[in-house]
């Protein structure tokens, strides 16, 4: 249905925003991961997620895809509450969403540009993907964006045989070819060396930047975060205790984040 | 004892660098294991226990080899007449269509049950009752399955056919079931986060990770289905082992010698074939 709509380029602040409302999670009952947090994301631009590791970032972005179920609170996405959805709804809710993983999470056995077609997966029958039938638009725009993240002649190959820096790229082609209103990114550069880090961040800036689609993105990297983003939101122990554009997150935030002291000298 | 801890004696006496003081502490690398010595003894005795009351004692063992020797005797030479080889051919061909249909039948009917019995996929309650069922598919050898269904379905290759699909049920299924259980949940989780419906989550993310495992499960399935197929036809359930049983029967060991030469060449071609389709898919 969405499929006619390839690039929705006209910006609309409130109605393409993230509103987080006092998200409680408790993996065990008494011990929230995430202390009801409130956030609110613009419809554009990168926002990174710092913090130390155990910190719930990881935990807050897979209750915005419900890889995670939230314990309370609210989720609003396109006048929807994504912590209330189930089935079929859910379904339709995450197929706007798109997600790179930190170990890239392709499926190793199937082919470079099966993987990319993955992010169809909300969108076509069963039986398209059962025969490999995908429509001649999707696969086409799936070479489109496998020569945009600079795999073109990898299509065919298996994703095991790729490099992490490869296979990180087509995971960005994947969650790029879902359409989505809304990328997630949890840790995309944490198994990556120091160089691909920066290469991969750029091409996530770049090409959810073209599309003019919004990027929350987790990570530990203080420097790509400053880099790269537009607003960075520090979380400690489950709670938010930093909010701001990249210049004014100075030393003392840092220390509030992280804690300790030595590391920052 | 006392002869093993003697060497060890001198080596602490020749040792001068030995931590261990002389006297008492003796380190020992092998303790005795004194609870394995007494179920090796255990053993021992409760099989000369058994050989008593089962008669069977030497001079029954030695009249059942002259036995054996006479039958083997009349076995030779293998009897190679044309009406004998046609009953024979009949009986092989039958007997390869119960073990390609139980295969086929099996393979297909597994991969649906190992599904919803893997407990990372499916909902708990329903994957434990696909294990039931597993279990009770199991449980017994495929003779006694081919028992009641020759009881149930009447006599011929049908029973057969339905006794190797349970038996091929339980043992596709449980491997199937194992190796959903071990695969990366990682993969199927960036699939399920596609907003991927969940037949295409099992067909994108989850068959890729288990499909050449369960080719080869189903190679070694097909290869144990034609060896059972000869067995299942002593019950009754048609095919090789029905001739085999009615040679028995009319004491035409000559022939029976033909027909087991005959099972042991399609086993192993079985086992050739499977092989060769594990490698192909690999």
């Amino acid at each position: 249905m969405d499929a006619s709509t390839p690039f929705r380029s006209t910006a609309v602040g409130a109605e393409r925003s993230l509103i987080i409302r006092k998200l409680r999670k408790e993996y065990r009952a008494g011990q929230p991961v995430l202390k009801d947090v409130s956030l609110t994301v613009e419809g554009r631009g990168m926002t990174a997620i710092i913090g130390p590791s155990g910190t719930g970032k990881s935990t807050l972005i897979r209750c915005i895809n419900r890889l995670v179920d939230p314990t309370a609170g609210e989720i609003l996405f396109r006048g929807q509450d994504l912590a209330r959805l189930n089935g079929r709804q859910l379904r339709l809710a995450r197929r706007r969403m798109g997600m790179v993983f930190q170990e890239y999470n392709l499926v190793e056995r199937l082919s470079v540009v099966e993987n990319v077609l993955c992010g169809r997966l909300g969108y076509v029958p069963v039986w398209r993907a059962w025969l490999r039938k995908f429509p001649a638009h999707d696969v086409e725009r799936a070479f489109q964006l496998l020569d945009a993240v600079g795999l073109g002649d990898f299509a065919t190959q298996r994703a095991d045989q790729l490099s992490g820096g490869q296979r990180q790229r087509v995971g960005i082609a994947r969650a790029l070819m879902q359409e989505p209103d809304l990328v997630l990114a949890d840790e995309p550069t944490s198994s990556l060396d120091p160089k691909t880090s920066v290469e991969i961040m750029e091409l996530i800036a770049r090409r959810a930047g073209e599309r003019d689609i919004p990027i929350i993105v987790n990570i530990h990297n203080v420097d790509l975060a400053r880099r790269f983003a537009d607003r960075i939101v520090g979380m400690a122990k489950g709670e938010i205790v930093f909010d701001g554009p990249p210049r004014a997150l100075q030393d003392e935030h840092l220390l509030q984040i992280y804690g300790g002291e030595g590391w920052l000298e | 004892m006392t002869r093993r801890d003697q060497p060890r004696t001198n080596m602490t006496d020749l040792s001068p660098r030995s931590p261990a003081p002389s006297s008492a502490a003796r380190r020992v690398a092998f303790p005795p294991n004194w609870q394995t010595r007494i179920a090796c003894l255990a053993l021992a005795l409760y099989v000369v226990y058994a050989c008593s009351i089962l008669d069977i004692s030497r001079e029954r063992l030695m009249a059942g080899f002259a036995h054996a020797a006479r039958f083997v005797s009349r076995m030779f030479p293998p009897n190679f007449a044309p009406d004998k080889l046609e009953l024979l051919y009949t009986g092989m061909v039958e007997s390869l269509q119960i073990a390609v249909i139980a295969t086929a039948v099996g393979v297909l009917l597994s991969l649906p049950l190992g599904l919803i019995a893997a407990r990372n996929l499916s909902p708990l309650p329903l994957a434990w009752a696909a294990r039931a069922l597993i279990v009770l598919f199991r449980t017994f050898h495929p003779v006694i399955i081919a028992i009641l269904f020759v009881k149930a379905v009447g006599f011929g290759a049908l029973a057969g056919v339905l006794a190797l699909i349970v038996a091929s049920l339980g043992f596709l299924s449980k491997l199937v079931a194992e190796a959903v259980e071990e695969m990366s949940m990682q993969q199927v989780e960036a699939v399920r986060a596609t907003g991927a419906p969940f037949l295409s989550l099992v067909i994108m993310g989850v068959l890729p990770q288990v499909v050449a495992r369960f080719i080869g499960f189903s190679a070694y399935q097909l290869d144990s289905n034609l060896r059972n197929s000869a067995l299942v036809g002593l019950v009754g359930g048609g095919g090789i082992g029905a001739t085999l049983f009615t040679a028995f029967q009319r004491f035409d060991y000559d022939f029976v010698l033909t027909i087991v030469l005959a099972i042991i060449v399609l086993v192993m071609a079985g086992e050739v074939v499977s092989g060769w389709m594990r490698r192909l898919f690999q």
